[in-house]
Order: structure tokens, then sequence, then C-alpha cells
């Protein structure tokens, strides 16, 4: 039976079995490789795409479950005010090493800054600590969301 | 310490065919096959350019593509790499593209190892004589092209940005237009480089060429590799270390929607499925016996007692100065030991790698640091001549040297023989951590006495893997592990009497390998906690204990000093609060670390403020390197707080992020780098953060507690208040 996702705007139609994870739906049948893999649990946050403007972990959400919600992936963040704002503090601010983990930092912290514009340090941890950086960004990831909640330069 | 060609019988001839202009030596390869998803790259095609050497490639327009031979795996060195060639070449940074070199030990071999390797912090140290000759040459052939031109001396044009310039007439010519005319010149012989205060990019904090498509979900690393008809496979190895598979029922399994095959190998068992998820639940559904052969009782256990009796033994000398048994007989003595645990990578990115195995050919995509290894024993497995393997590389999503072995592209090969179409080979994090090429388990033992506050002698005994030996043999040479004992032999004080020794001790069946940090992790800690704990002993304050005998290391005295006050050094601090410093030589660079961290009545530990002074010697990228000490320093911290692999009844215990733990963004502290101005030949900064992070922060929690710990991961148990030091 066919699934149907609205996935950065547009309806997507698919065969998936309904506890599929929306991971390796968006991965393995939509060719979206942009979302990641990095545990399978939701422990690191690599796959964190927004649903209904919410970080979710997509490696533990049934396709099931998002049906008739509006889905974003790092993609098409780019098109929110918040994801913009942070692609560009990221590139300012030199974030990114191997950047394996940063689709899902940059999900996290555009979620972040969509419902929180000046998020201070305690919010900023809140909202990112479920997500793992195995390069250490962790104090320019830090920097890069005050940067884009001021829209100062570095 | 490994910073000059390591290996005495390979020849120079790779590096001198690939870093000078000797003709035009191209890279031949096979065609390369991208994945159907990869943003569109410029291809390695020398037609109708300016193709001087193996590095670089200029078109008509001006296009100046720039061949890499070291891989990118978040360290920046495309990025820096690219800056030593256009800095040499005069090129227009606006119109530089970087491509990943095809596996050739001719054209791309590391200088250091002689293959074509990225680690151990050498990428820049080997390349950055041989690039800057390979840039200036190039630039001194399109300046006598221009020269020729306009009939005037090469001695009188200069370059600039991608054009040579003749003052005296005024005339100028991009490069773009010369790239014919050029690529007919002879190369002259010695090119000189540039006097580094002519430098234009190198020095510079120039925006990294990798990350824009790292925004946005362009780029492709090896798991995002799509080809069509590709099927995706994930693996189940034998959970104990050498065992094989049994029996296997897969009735269960081949009923599952989107299951296609089932694979059996020695030791693995793989399901080809439409997608992951079915891969994933057609293992689950596989009823699996396994032979657990002879290590099914193998324990950490067991192996620290076997490692402990060991370091007993005498050991082969890998340094030793003035006289050890006399400087040990007199003075205030000292002895400890010091051991850290196995290590698992995890990089972001699991293993993984894509194959296709054709009638001709055997087809790879992944992101490896060891492109030529991985040929070669894809061709093994895939029973094919080396050039008919194609590997296609990828940036890494992390390497940290796990990507130095090539066994996740073999049990690729092995699976996708047995299929007609590609398949991607993912390794779940769960089978990523347990079966792991782990950082060896050591144990150093320290014997050492003062005499007047200060070392007289220093005894120094390192035990643990060989992994040199198994990983470039004809490096291992008298019993010595250059590896293992790097940054011991090569210490930065001035002892007396100095006396190193290695014992070589291989675990049980337990695979071992570099882990980012490699051999000095094992050294900077023991040496720089048992120099503390000296310091406590000769009642001196452990910064002014270390200038004491920092007598003949200018540089590292240097970046002490300026970390002593960068770092507050000396002010007052609450109660349970200390600073704990690390001083070290580092792969040809200096660095000096303090780390300030409290520790809680239950004894966690709350990381305040890190700060790093870095002597690198001259900065390609200061950014970069700014980058690499954040995050090597966040690295080591996290293996001195969580990491710790162990091992039970031949397995691997941890399996995963919630039992193998990573420092996450509410742990890290406020970390300030400085890098110092100078003109020494660039050193290695990859590793340094790592190995700095684990003494100072023990340091730390001595200052605040009084609790000398002498193993890692910390044992928070021996931290809670009141307990006796």
């Amino acid at each position: 039976m066919a699934t149907n996702l609205t996935i950065n705007g547009e309806t997507k139609s698919f065969d998936a079995p309904p506890e599929m994870p929306l991971l390796w739906v968006l991965r393995d049948i939509l060719g979206m490789t942009g979302t990641k893999f990095g545990c399978g649990i939701a422990q690191c946050g690599a796959c964190t795409v927004h649903v209904d403007g919410k970080a979710v972990r997509s490696c533990v959400l049934p396709v099931s479950a998002v049906a008739n919600r509006a889905i974003t992936t790092i993609e098409h963040v780019g098109s929110t005010p918040s994801g913009a704002k942070v692609q560009k503090a990221w590139l300012e601010a030199e974030v990114i090493q191997c950047g394996y983990c940063q689709s899902g930092q940059i999900m996290s912290a555009a979620a972040l800054l969509a419902t929180t514009p000046n998020p201070d340090d305690a919010d900023i941890d809140a909202a990112m600590a479920g997500n793992i950086c195995r390069c250490g960004t962790y104090v320019r990831i830090r920097e890069a969301i005050k940067q884009a909640a001021s829209g100062r330069q570095s | 310490m490994i910073t000059e060609k390591i290996l005495p019988n390979v020849s120079r001839r790779a590096l001198l065919t690939g870093g000078l202009a000797t003709g035009f030596l191209l890279a031949f390869h096979l065609p390369l096959r991208a994945a159907v998803n990869e943003p569109e790259q410029p291809k390695d095609t020398t037609d109708g350019k300016f193709a001087p050497n193996a590095f670089i490639r200029i078109d008509e327009t001006g296009r100046t593509v720039l061949m890499m031979p070291q891989v990118e795996m978040g360290q920046g060195v495309y990025t820096s790499i690219a800056m030593i060639l256009a800095e040499e070449l005069d090129a227009d940074w606006a119109k530089v593209s970087v491509l990943h070199a095809p596996p050739n030990d001719e054209l791309y071999a590391n200088p250091v190892f002689g293959l074509q390797a990225t680690g151990g912090s050498t990428s820049i140290r080997a390349w950055w004589k041989p690039l800057r000759a390979a840039g200036a040459s190039a630039r001194a052939m399109l300046i006598q092209a221009a020269a020729a031109q306009w009939q005037v001396e090469p001695a009188s044009c200069t370059a600039s940005k991608g054009e040579v310039v003749h003052a005296a007439s005024g005339r100028r010519l991009g490069y773009g237009g010369l790239a014919l005319a050029a690529q007919s010149q002879t190369p002259p012989k010695d090119v000189p480089v540039k006097d580094p205060k002519d430098f234009v990019y190198i020095g510079q904090p120039l925006k990294r060429l990798d990350t824009p498509d790292k925004v946005n979900g362009k780029v492709v690393y090896g798991i995002d590799a799509i080809l069509p008809n590709m099927k995706i496979a994930t693996v189940a190895t034998c959970p104990v270390f050498g065992g094989k598979v049994g029996k296997v029922d897969d009735s269960a399994a081949t009923k599952i929607p989107g299951v296609r095959k089932i694979v059996v190998l020695d030791d693995t068992v793989a399901v080809i499925g439409d997608h992951m998820w079915a891969a994933k639940k057609g293992l689950e559904a596989l009823k699996i016996e396994w032979n657990e052969g002879p290590n099914a009782e193998i324990s950490t256990k067991d192996i620290w007692q076997d490692l402990r009796a060991a370091s007993a033994k005498d050991g082969a000398i890998a340094k030793s100065i003035g006289d050890i048994a006399k400087g040990l007989a007199s003075g205030d003595k000292f002895e400890a030991s010091f051991e850290l645990p196995f290590l698992a990578h995890a990089s972001m990115e699991p293993v993984n790698a894509t194959v296709h195995v054709r009638p001709d050919a055997c087809e790879i995509w992944t992101g490896t640091q060891i492109m030529t290894r991985v040929q070669a024993e894809a061709a093994n497995a895939a029973g094919v001549p080396v050039d008919k393997v194609i590997v296609n590389n990828h940036l890494l999503g992390g390497g940290f040297g796990r990507k130095l072995e090539p066994d996740m592209v073999v049990t690729a090969v092995k699976i996708a023989k047995q299929v007609d179409y590609p398949v991607k080979v993912i390794w779940t994090r769960e089978e990523d951590i347990q079966h792991d090429v782990y950082r060896p388990v050591y144990r150093d033992q320290v014997t050492a006495t003062l005499v007047d506050g200060k070392v007289s002698a220093w005894k120094y005994k390192i035990a643990g893997s060989a992994v040199i030996a198994r990983w470039l043999p004809p490096a291992f040479q008298k019993g010595i592990d250059i590896d293992a004992v790097d940054a011991a032999a090569d210490m930065p004080y001035d002892f007396p009497n100095f006396h190193v020794e290695y014992v070589r001790a291989e675990p049980p069946a337990v695979p071992t390998g570099f882990w980012r940090g490699v051999g000095p992790n094992n050294n900077v800690f023991a040496f720089e906690c048992a120099m503390d704990e000296l310091a406590r002993k000769a009642g001196k304050d452990p910064v002014e204990f270390r200038r004491a005998n920092l007598t003949k290391n200018p540089r590292a005295l240097a970046v002490l000093n300026l970390v002593a006050e960068r770092s507050g050094w000396g002010e007052p601090l609450p109660p349970r609060v200390g600073r704990g410093v690390c001083v070290q030589p580092s792969f040809g660079s200096y660095l000096a670390t303090v780390v300030e961290a409290e520790i809680d009545d239950i004894g966690e530990i709350v990381l305040r403020r890190v700060t790093s002074v870095v002597d690198t010697g001259i900065a390609v990228n200061p950014d970069t390197v700014k980058a690499q000490i954040e995050g090597g320093l966040i690295f080591g911290l996290t293996a001195a707080l969580y990491g710790e692999i162990t091992i039970d009844k031949g397995r691997v215990q941890q399996s995963n992020f919630h039992d193998y733990r990573m420092m996450r963004i509410n742990e890290t502290p406020k970390i300030e780098v400085i890098v110092v101005k100078s003109g020494e030949a660039p050193g290695g900064i990859g590793e340094a953060g790592v190995n700095a992070g684990p003494p100072a922060l023990r340091n730390a929690i001595y200052a605040a507690t009084g609790v000398a710990l002498r193993r890692l991961p910390i044992d928070r148990k021996l931290l809670a208040a009141g307990r006796k030091a």
C-alpha cells in the first residue's frame, strides 16, 4: 500500500512497511541522503529532521506516525528563516570539520531558533545536548547559534 | 618523533615523481563512475590543460583543479594542501577547486609512509616541501610561457593571483590563456620557493573549501553513494573475537518483505535487502549459531594481568642518556605505573563500503584513509588484478585511524561477489563498536629520582601492542615500535640520566590499531602525570617545576609560559576546583594546556575552562589549527571522562553511544586556543589536542582533590569528597 508523506513541501508517494523508520525511507527509498545514520537508537542526533517544525530523531520514528505531518530535512531547511540563518552562521564561524553530524546539528539549531530567537547557554545546552559531534565542534556550535540569533558577523 | 620518512628501504621515487615537475607525469587511472547523487565534480582529465605534475591542472578558462594526495576527514587538509600549492603557484584562490587523487603510490604516496595514507599528523609535514616545489615549478613554466610570448626575459616577469605580469610594459596574461603554451615549456631546475614574508595565502584563515556542501545535505560521504540497482546490506560478525559462523537458519528472514539474499562468510553473516530496514529486520530474524572458537573466555581482566606481567620484563631500549643505574641509586625516588584502556574510534559515519563486482572489474565507493591498500586488498578478495579495482574515495565522516584499515572493504567485496548488482554494506553502530580495531591497552612505568628539586634520573618503560609491526612491518626495527615510544623517547625535558624501554605485548585475539593521538596518547599521559607528582614531591608548583626541567627546549618553555599567563595560573580558586597543566612535543609542534575543573562531592567532574597554546611552526591555516586543537581536546577529554572498551567472554561489552559515551555540548568547557607566530617548519596538529586533554584534566583533579589517578577513564568513585588522597 502506498504511503504519502509531505516532505519539504512536496508530496511523496512510496511503498514501505508502516514501522519502517523515516530515516531509511528518506535515505534508501527517496534517495535523500542529507539526513544521516549515526546510531539507530536516538542517541546521537545525526538523523534529526523537523516534524511540524520540531526537531525529532528520524531513526526511531515509524513512517506511519508522520503521514499527515509536515517534514523538513536538511536539503530544504535553508528555505526557512531560522535554517538560513543557522547555515550562514555555521559557515561564518567555520563550525564544520568532518561534517557528518552537522545536518543534525543544523536541524536542531534551526528548530531552537524558530521557537527561542535569543537562546542563552542553558537553552542551547537543552536543545543541542542530543547531538553528538565526534570532531568536537561544540565550542563553535555554541558561538554560531549566538551569531545566528544576533545576526552579527564573526 | 615521526617527522621524517620512517621507512628506510623505500626509495624516494614516489616523492620525486609526484612532487616535482620532471615531465608530464599524470595520474593514469580507470574512469571513475560517480554515484548518481554525487555533486558535479571536475574530472581529472589533462587534455587541453596545463598539467605540469600530478597535482595541478589549469584549463583555458584558468580554472585550477588541485589533486589531493591526502584525504579529507574533517581536519581541513583539502584546504591547507590547496593553500600550499596555490601559494607557490600564485593561483587565483577563487578559481581553485580540489579533487580526490586516485589510488596511485607512484604519484601520491605520503612521503613519510611510502604509501598513500593519511594519518599520524603527517599531511602538512610530509607534503610541505614537495608541494611547494611543485607549485613553484608550475609557476615558473607559466612565466616562461608568457615571457616567450612577450619576447622578454622570464626574470623580468612576476606572477600574482593567476596572472603573469610584466611590470615594465604593464602587460598581463591570465593562467587560462597561458595554459596550452605553458604545457610545452620545459620545467626549469631548482626553482626557488617563496620567502615566507611574501606569502599571500599561507598564514591566512582562509575559508574551508569543503564546508559549503556540508550545511545543506549535498555532500556525499561513502555511506551516501547511490548507484543504479543498488541494494543495501548489513552484517553480524561473530561476537567472539576470531569466532566463525556455525549454522544459519534463514527460514524466517527470507520471508521478510524486501530481503533479497543471505550471504554467509567465514565469520560474518550479511543480509541484503531493498533498504537498510529490510536488511536489519532480516538480520534480526536469522537464527545464527556461532563457533566461538578458542577466545570465548578472553576478558579484559585477564588481559590486564598479562600486560602487568609483560611490563615487568626488560624491554628493547629506545633511548638511553647518561647513566640510568647510577642516577636511580641516589636522590628522592618516585615510582608509578599508568594504565590506559582499549578504545573504539566511533567515527560518526559508521563503517561502510559500497562495492560492485563485475566480470571485468571491482568498483568501490567508500571513504578511506588508505587508498592503495584498499585497492590491493580488494583485488585480492575479488580475485581480479589490482588495475581492475576502481576506488571512488569520498569525504570521510570522521576517520580517527579506523579508516587506516581496509577490513570493511574486504568484507564488502566478499559480500558483493555473491551478487551481480552493487551492494552498500553498512555496519550498525553496534557492529561498528564491537568489531573495531581498538586503541591498544598500555601500561607505562615511571621510575625517577629528584635531586635539588629537579629530576636527576628518569627510567620509563612502555608495554603495549606494536601497531607499527602489523601495519607497516618494515618500520618495526630492533624491537621498537616507533609509534608506541613517540613523544617518550624525545620528551621535552632535560633529564641528565634518561632511559626509555619498550616491551611488545599483544593482547590475545583483540585487533589493535591507530587511534587519533596515536602513541603519544599513552606517553604524554604518563609523563605529565608523573611530572605533577614529582613536582608535589619536590614541594614545587607544577608549572615552576616543569620550567626548571625545560632548560634546553625554548619552544616548549615558551608555550608553557604563555599558557600559564593566559589561563590565570596561580590565581585563587574555590574549594574542589583545580588547574592542571600539560606540556608536550607533538609531531613537530609544541603544545601547552591548562584544564580547570571542579570535582563535586560525589566525584562528578565539571570542566570549567581549557586554555591551549600551540607553536606549530608556520601555521598554514591558523583557523584550522585552532579548530583541530579545540576538537582534539574534546576527543581526548571524552576518552578521559568515559572511554573504555571492556571484554568479557571474548565479547566487547559496549555497543552504542548509551554505554560508549561521548562528551556532549552541555559538558563542553570554554576553550581558548592561542596559536603563536613562528617561522619554524610546520608541525603536525591533528593529534596534539587529543594527547593534551587527559593529563591536564587528571592533574587538575590532583590539584583539586589530592587524588593521584593512575588509570583512565577517570574513576569517579575515587573522587568523592572526604576520601583520603
